[in-house]
């Protein structure tokens, strides 16, 4: 379109225009391709969705025929029809339960360190950029690491210990232990390299937490002489807690779908052994010797019991891991309900 | 040099007596010779700069004049900034400041900052009043409390916030939030107050009661103002210093600074022929 311009003629010149669309050429073009760009964009959200709801349903379907209490009740078996979770719902408990132990005050420490006190130098800019790295690092390749390292640092122990449950301090005393049995691939070995693999993102999300918090607030609290740690903990971590709870939850729930590096470490994949023999809630309170044996017990996971019966070749165990998958799923939305919980809360205590 | 018509220049607020003579007033601040640098890149060259004590100053000058960061160097703030480099003396109260084995903390309970923007801490208005004394170790709770209410009366918010204390402070409008961090700042028992812009983001009406807050409170404490408004500087300061790409080209009581500068730069800038 030619707009006049010409300063000779400052009055007003009357013009056709047409604001109806269509009217241009060039406009229509580009309005064109917005649409086809929204409309792509909408295709690839609303196609995936549509994948997943064929694979749910599909899945809930073949789970139909197993799908029960009592398989959530009852240990595996080699019949299809009496083999159930309840090893591996335990086996996942106490993994996800001490990888989030472990992983916690390291990667949250991790990520404070980062973030609050270190000052900018070339180690830090080292770390701060493999971090991301190492959470591209594919799990299998923690799993040789927790193989080499801390498997063998069990059997090590294993040696040390086995059969003995008293032993001479320095010739002064004998100090007696619970007679613990020890296996190499006990659930501590399996918590300890699933740490390995969740450890980069607990740390990369509570460092976007942190870095969410304005620097203005730190200002604020060191001009009224407040000390950097009490700067820290009165006021970046309240202000960062919604945001370091969430990420970390998520990134240990994470944990829980892992069969590549268990396996590697030698997790048991047809088991009826439930950690420390530990088969219901009620047991951790009234069995303690079991609750301290169940660590460095044997164990088996979620993930591990579905790879086992998918391999199957009698088809009736298509229904069992149809049903684990079932049970894997509920557990991994309970988590995410838990961490929308605990961010609702932790927000709560803070008067944005 | 052509003075400046004297009735231009606004009056000042009330407590604010322009034609104080300072030079009763003991030292309260004394920078001399100060050099600041960002890296490779000097923001400040030989500034000296006394401010009496109970008195305000203001800090005038065109962005990036280096205003701010001479105010910053009086509470070590600028400490946190990563490369710079601060060389010279600043005595508070005959101490030098730049001496390493000097306490930050001990510093700046001692020499109170307001920020530019309000920057309440997302908890209570009480608990934001009473965060500067709790990180220092009070713990009782009817000793807090007076505090509190004290603070908050000196920065003439008790009355709209009294039936309110455990509501978020950041519920509170941006007049009322920078009264919460002037109360919050007075609760360390500061004896400097050094405020930063405090009321170029808040309206007309807030703007005034930060003035007049500014004249109440001068006369138990020192205050160091940085400020774009020129005619905020002449209504609030006792006495004006002028910088100009980091060098801090005259300083005087504020009315002479107004009325007859002695430097031209200073005369243009008050003139509004350049800034």
């Amino acid at each position: 379109m030619n707009i006049p311009m010409t300063t000779s003629e400052p009055r007003y010149v009357a013009r056709s225009v047409s604001f109806y669309s269509g009217a241009d050429r060039s406009i229509r073009r580009r309005l064109f391709l917005s649409r086809v760009f929204a409309g792509a964009c909408r295709f690839v959200t609303y196609g995936s969705l549509i994948v997943l709801v064929v694979l749910l349903t599909a899945i809930v379907w073949s789970s139909l025929d197993r799908l029960s209490p009592d398989f959530v009740y009852s240990t595996n078996s080699s019949d299809p029809d009496k083999a159930g979770m309840l090893a591996g719902l335990w086996g996942s408990f106490w993994l996800v339960l001490f990888t989030a132990l472990f992983s916690v005050p390291i990667g949250v420490g991790s990520a404070v360190y980062l973030e609050e006190i270190a000052r900018d130098s070339f180690a830090v800019r080292v770390i701060k950029t493999n971090l991301s790295n190492l959470a591209g690092v594919p799990s299998i390749v923690y799993g040789i690491l927790g193989y080499t390292v801390f498997r063998s640092a069990a059997a090590v122990l294993k040696v040390w210990f086995d059969g003995q449950h008293a032993f001479n301090v320095m010739g002064l005393f004998r100090l007696r232990l619970i007679k613990l049995p020890i296996y190499e691939d006990n659930i501590l070995v399996g918590a300890l390299t699933l740490t390995l693999v969740v450890m980069p993102t607990v740390i990369a999300a509570a460092q976007e937490a942190l870095r969410s918090v304005p620097g203005s607030i730190r200002m604020a609290s060191l001009a009224l002489g407040a000390t950097r740690w009490q700067t820290i903990w009165r006021q970046v971590i309240p202000a960062a807690l919604p945001g370091i709870s969430t990420g970390v939850i998520l990134s240990t729930s994470r944990a829980i779908g892992e069969a590549a590096p268990l396996i590697m470490l030698g997790a048991l994949t047809i088991t009826t052994m439930v950690p420390g023999n530990i088969d219901s809630p009620l047991k951790l309170i009234t069995r303690p010797t079991q609750v301290l044996q169940a660590p460095l017990d044997q164990f088996t996971a979620m993930p591990i019991e579905i790879y086992d019966w998918s391999r199957q070749t009698d088809s009736q165990f298509t229904a069992v891991a149809a049903s684990g998958i079932m049970v894997l799923l509920v557990v991994l939305l309970a988590i995410n309900a838990v961490a929308l919980i605990v961010r609702h809360y932790a927000s709560r205590r803070l008067k944005w | 040099m052509p003075a400046i018509n004297p009735s231009s220049v606004p009056p000042s607020v009330a407590g604010v007596d322009r034609n104080l003579d300072m030079s009763a007033h003991a030292a309260a601040i004394e920078a001399r010779g100060l050099d600041f640098y960002y890296g490779d890149h000097q923001v400040l060259f030989d500034v000296s700069l006394t401010v009496p004590e109970r008195s305000v100053t203001a800090l005038i000058g065109p962005s990036g004049c280096g205003k701010s960061t001479f105010l910053r160097t009086l509470n070590r703030m600028n400490d946190l900034i990563e490369g710079s480099v601060c060389r010279g003396e600043i005595l508070v109260e005959g101490q030098n400041i730049m001496d390493p084995a000097v306490d930050v903390v001990l510093l700046r309970k001692h020499v109170g900052m307001v920020f530019q923007k309000s920057t309440p801490f997302p908890k209570s208005i009480f608990d934001n009043v009473a965060y500067g004394p709790r990180v220092s170790g009070e713990r009782n709770r009817s000793v807090l409390a007076d505090l509190v209410e004290s603070c908050l009366k000196k920065a003439a918010l008790w009355d709209e916030v009294k039936d309110r204390l455990t509501k978020p402070a950041m519920a509170l409008s941006g007049g009322q939030q920078q009264r919460l961090c002037i109360a919050r700042t007075l609760a360390t028992n500061p004896r400097i107050i050094l405020m930063d812009e405090p009321a170029s983001a808040l309206d007309p009406a807030s703007t005034d009661r930060i003035e007049n807050l500014i004249g109440e409170l001068c006369a138990n404490y020192t205050i160091v103002i940085v400020t774009h408004n020129m005619q905020q500087a002449s209504r609030v300061s006792h006495q004006t210093a002028f910088f100009y790409k980091g060098v801090l080209v005259e300083t005087g009581p504020t009315l002479k600074i107004f009325t007859g500068p002695s430097e031209k730069r200073t005369e243009d800038y008050i003139t509004g022929r350049f800034g």
